[in-house]
């Protein structure tokens, strides 16, 4: 067996390089941690994000309603069906208002337009406003904000629908 | 008093170099500031002409900007309750505060203007060539910090302008793919602007930025030292007669960078005193106002955004630009051109020739965009069509005007890359100007000024 001789300089250099790299690894390591979006200061550990919307009934077919709180419009749809659509235009992030005399959302950043259901009727937004979970127990509406369910196009299973219906 | 003498002597201790005759410029060593400097540089690298006076703006800017930037943090506030108050407490109730509050801004914007002006003025009088390539790297990243700082700074004040301008410039990271909206939730802390993106922001405005451009900055200066001072201009096929007939940097250099410096103050204060820096209402994160833009300097992006697939207008676009300016000075050209502006007479005509052509493309295709094409086809932007065929077909601009160039007008290397230098960068001017003066509300073209 033919082996190459390291002489004590070069092998003292190596290791001392390969520890510096450890040390660089490990100061990353501790940036990527440091820099890790947090939960904000002034928040609560759980935070509720189960919105209690109302009652089935208080929301007529066909409209739309704003819950600043929970950042979402709730839209009841004409078949009676709920759909809680995130307020923000999926092209570059701005509110999107309701217009209720054209019954659909136009953004004012770059003029994209949604309709009731959220589906894009106008570029530039490449897909449809995104859903936050809908839950309707002993007639009351529910929405968790926690989850945002992305989705590029309206599906009619997308809603949920009060028991009676 | 002895006391005041030896202490004055201590400070400006005699150079080994210096001897005791006044007018021997060796005795300049002696002074910390002017030791940066060579004692002698040559007559002709005096041309207002060559650099006009750009560089000296730009270092000037950023000093006003730094001594400005001081003074606000004593003022603002960083957290979204109470930046926008203090603002208005800074324009309201501290004496010069609005004035110190404009002086910054336009110092800011100012200072985009120099240090791109510079740029184009180290290309077209080739000054990026050997020995100075490096440079030309490290001055493409110390105009990277200045955008930065530009960004960073736009959304402190907290009112609507500046929230949405940083949420849509921001969400353009999402059509980055796979690591787009990672990086987006770390710079802004958060899902959307709030608390930590202020937090973020101040810290990278007035820690972290200012801190690179301490460091880069003297790298950039000592590399103009290291290629013995800057490029000296030249007419067309002029030789330089060698060697160069030198003058003393005092008070020949000196007191020609003392003057512009006072014009550049009296520039931005008198600006300062007509003009205020623009403040809306607070930022309210329930109502994005119409139209809503980027920061001025991001419009050209925004432009593209108008007409491409996000994909391309966030990435793929931006990050062909940047590899070209990088490669810029590693391209092996044939003629030397340094200090001669444009290259040749002949090349003069080809970059004149190709910004015409640019700005006549680019209006062409923006209003082919949105009064033919995009209104025949009202659907979401699509990979292919939107992106890279559009991609593909300017790829093909660049490569024909370069080719023609070349081979029917015979133009040499370097002539024909400043054609395509050219026909970019006037595009993209065209782009922001049309995006920063002609979109108003719903991004709908019109005078918008």
């Amino acid at each position: 067996m033919e082996q190459e001789k390291i002489s004590r300089r070069s092998f003292l250099n190596k290791l001392w390089m390969g520890l510096g790299v450890v040390a660089f690894a490990e100061f990353i390591v501790l940036l990527v941690a440091f820099f890790k979006p947090r939960k904000p200061r002034s928040a609560p550990q759980e935070q509720e994000t189960v919105v209690l919307a109302g009652a089935v009934d208080n929301f007529e077919r066909g409209s739309v309603t704003a819950f600043v709180r929970g950042k979402f419009y709730l839209a009841r749809l004409d078949n009676g069906g709920f759909l809680a659509l995130s307020r923000t235009c999926t092209h570059l992030g701005c509110t999107v208002p309701w217009v209720s005399d054209e019954n659909r959302f136009v953004c004012p950043c770059h003029s994209s337009v949604f309709d009731i259901n959220g589906d894009v009727v106008d570029p530039p937004a490449p897909r449809a406003l995104d859903l936050f979970e809908v839950r309707i127990e002993n007639n009351l509406v529910n929405v968790d904000t926690g989850k945002r369910i992305k989705r590029t196009s309206f599906e009619p299973n997308q809603a949920a629908y009060p028991k009676q219906a | 008093m002895k006391i005041f003498q030896s202490v004055r002597s201590s400070i400006r201790s005699g150079s080994p170099y210096a001897g005791n005759d006044p007018d021997d410029p060796r005795k300049y060593l002696k002074n910390f500031l002017l030791h940066f400097r060579p004692t002698a540089v040559p007559e002709r690298a005096l041309s207002f002409t060559l650099t006009w006076a750009l560089g000296l703006a730009s270092t000037v800017l950023l000093v006003l900007l730094m001594a400005s930037g001081f003074l606000l943090k004593f003022v603002y506030e960083p957290t979204p309750v109470y930046a926008y108050d203090s603002i208005v407490h800074l324009g309201r109730d501290v004496p010069f505060g609005q004035l110190l509050r404009n002086m910054h801004r336009w110092s800011g914007y100012a200072l985009l203007m120099t240090a791109f002006l510079h740029l184009l003025r180290v290309f077209y009088t080739s000054a990026f060539h050997a020995p100075r390539q490096f440079n030309w790297i490290i001055g493409l990243g110390l105009f990277t910090v200045i955008v930065l700082s530009n960004f960073t700074g736009y959304l402190l004040p907290w009112d609507q302008i500046s929230y949405w301008a940083i949420t849509i410039s921001t969400s353009l990271l999402d059509y980055v793919p796979w690591i787009g909206t990672t990086i987006k939730s770390w710079i802004l802390g958060g899902p959307e602007p709030g608390p930590a993106t202020l937090m973020n922001f101040y810290a990278i405005h007035t820690a972290v930025l200012p801190v690179m451009l301490l460091f880069a900055l003297p790298f950039h200066f000592w590399r103009i030292r290291k290629a013995n001072g800057i490029v000296i201009q030249r007419a067309p096929d002029e030789e330089l007669p060698l060697p160069l007939p030198m003058v003393n940097t005092v008070p020949h250099l000196v007191s020609r960078e003392i003057a512009m410096t006072f014009v550049v103050l009296a520039a931005i204060l008198a600006v300062s005193m007509v003009f205020n820096a623009p403040l809306a209402e607070q930022a309210n994160p329930g109502m994005s106002p119409n139209p809503t833009k980027a920061p001025w300097y991001f419009m050209g992006i925004q432009e593209i955004l108008m007409h491409f697939h996000p994909l391309f207008a966030a990435l793929i676009i931006p990050a062909t630009l940047t590899a070209g300016l990088l490669y810029l000075p590693y391209i092996s050209y044939d003629a030397d051109t340094r200090g001669v502006w444009f290259c040749s007479r002949k090349g003069r005509k080809l970059a004149f020739l190709a910004a015409v052509v640019a700005i006549a493309l680019t209006v062409g295709l923006v209003l082919l965009d949105d009064l033919v094409l995009s209104v025949n086809t009202p659907s979401p932007p699509n990979l292919v069509r939107n992106g890279l065929l559009p991609f593909l077909a300017m790829l093909a601009i660049g490569t024909g005007v370069y080719a023609l160039a070349r081979r029917r007008l015979a133009a040499s290397k370097n002539e024909a890359v400043q054609a395509v230098f050219t026909l970019v960068m006037v595009s993209f001017i065209t782009l922001t100007v049309i995006g920063i003066w002609f979109r108003g509300a719903g991004m709908q073209l019109m005078w918008a000024g």
